[in-house]
């Protein structure tokens, strides 16, 4: 065929070999060698897993994990474990060595904003690099997107969810919901089964990720055993501690062009020593949330204040823009620690 | 007689790949696929019975594939055809068809001259396998004869 890239179930990218296209040792290598794949290696040859050209991809995208994403040590070793397993595999497929298709399906467990959805978009680059992915694509889908409303509409709706997230990565975001014991005609337990199916197909190009919060999951895996045998990583993400909040903090802030005063600075310590303390903290998700109102006290106060204003002080949140929290307005974290 | 019908007709039959690389062609185009099928091949039945709905907001051929490997185990002696069509205002058409599975055994078309007014001369295009009821028309060669509908 003229198309020597993008041919049918191909790997979309120029330059990389489908890791599973590897020659068996009947077979005549040659010109039937499909573009892409090299031809196996003599036993006596040694590589150096460092020269493959995809774990310098993978080497360039887990250093930008560890540049981009605070904290998560666990998660980051968990996934240098996993990007030098499948280099491995890649390395044992050239000799010819028995390569089946590693199973890379997962759960990540973690609090609100510890990061889930933001790994598993690295994930799928990280897949990708080493060529077990045709596209670096996550598709987020929630209990809505898989579950039916009506007896035979739970089928084609996972089926339907499964071919938009082909070749890619199938984010299961709240995963625990897809599994309701109170209700025993719910259609959940049925989306677990069609996922099951597809994801044990040989042929499956999707990687399935379930998220969750960690009790929740647990109670979810427990409930479900083939489920939980079938997922290969289990991944947990801690809650960042508040010096990693702070790092977090000084991002977000750095990419929407936005600095702290050095009193705000102190300010925005003392705000999340508090926050900590509260029920319902997100981790990122409420820094995130903490700036946001930061910044309508700033716009607010810039515009009441009737001056004319400079590019510097639209840059800058005052300590008075994170002291308007209302955090700050109920007792002192002290007083409130020896009352609870 | 072999069906020469929608694209690539006058090419062998296409594997499971080529019938995935042309599918990702249309999806790069953003046409979204349909799967349609009949026993009933004669050139002006040109609407076809669709296989489930048309699939949209697909990136990779994998799902389509799997539609029509489905609608093959359902219909295994029925013409399937995989439509594109462009949605784009100025086209809104069918932008690609092509067959992705024929009978077994095709027995062709019977011309039919008629006398019009006038020893004017009309011609008809009748399907022998058209004569059989629908659902019996493309019998499975082998011995579990027609399939049920």
């Amino acid at each position: 065929m003229s198309l020597s890239q993008k041919t049918g179930f191909a790997l979309h990218r120029p330059g990389a070999g489908s890791p599973t296209a590897v020659p068996s040792a009947a077979a005549p290598v040659g010109d039937q060698t499909p573009a892409g794949a090299a031809p196996m290696l003599d036993p006596e040859v040694r590589v150096n897993l460092a020269d493959d050209e995809a774990a310098t991809r993978v080497r360039a995208v887990l250093g930008s994990v560890d540049a981009d994403l605070v904290g998560l040590a666990g998660v980051k070793r968990r996934l240098q474990e996993i990007a030098a397993l499948l280099m491995v595999d890649r390395a044992r497929a050239r000799f010819g060595l028995s390569a089946s298709r590693p199973s890379l399906h997962m759960s990540f467990t973690g609090g609100p904003g510890t990061g889930k959805t933001t790994v598993a978009l690295r994930m799928a680059e990280i897949l990708h690099a080493l060529g077990y992915l045709r596209v670096p694509r996550v598709h987020a889908v929630t209990r809505d997107d898989l579950v039916g409303q009506f007896i035979g509409h739970t089928a084609p709706k996972t089926k339907e969810a499964m071919a938009k997230a082909a070749g890619g990565v199938l984010f299961i975001d709240e995963a625990y919901y897809l599994y309701r014991p109170e209700n025993e005609r719910d259609y959940g337990p049925e989306a677990i089964e069609i996922l099951l199916q597809e994801m044990e197909s040989e042929r499956g190009s999707v990687v399935v990720i379930f998220a969750g919060y960690p009790d929740r999951m647990e109670t979810f895996f427990s409930s479900n055993p083939g489920l939980s045998s079938r997922v290969a990583h289990h991944i947990g993400f801690d809650d960042y501690t508040q010096d990693e909040l702070v790092a977090i903090a000084g991002r977000m802030l750095t990419r929407d062009d936005y600095r702290l005063s050095p009193g705000a600075v102190q300010a925005f310590d003392e705000y999340l020593a508090r926050r900590l303390r509260q029920p319902r903290f997100a981790n990122a998700r409420s820094v995130r949330n903490a700036l946001e109102r930061a910044r309508l006290r700033q716009a607010n106060r810039l515009v009441s204040s009737n001056r004319p204003v400079g590019r510097d002080d639209l840059m800058l949140l005052t300590e008075e823009d994170i002291r308007g929290s209302r955090v700050f307005a109920t007792l002192e974290p002290d007083s409130q620690t020896n009352i609870s | 007689m072999r069906l020469r019908h929608g694209a690539f007709s006058y090419l062998p039959d296409l594997t499971d790949d080529e019938i995935a690389a042309q599918v990702r062609y249309a999806l790069e185009h953003e046409w979204p696929v349909s799967i349609e099928y009949t026993d009933d091949p004669h050139p002006r039945n040109i609407y076809w019975e669709l296989w489930g709905l048309p699939m949209f907001d697909l990136h990779e051929p994998d799902g389509v594939l799997a539609e029509i490997k489905a609608c093959r185990a359902t219909f295994p002696q029925h013409y399937v055809r995989v439509l594109a069509y462009d949605a784009r205002l100025g086209r809104q058409t069918t932008a690609l068809s092509f067959l992705v599975q024929r009978p077994d055994v095709e027995p062709g078309f019977r011309l039919e001259r008629v006398e019009g007014p006038d020893r004017t001369q009309r011609y008809s295009v009748r399907s022998y396998a058209a004569e059989a009821p629908a659902g019996s028309r493309y019998p499975v060669a082998s011995s579990h004869g027609p399939e049920p509908t």
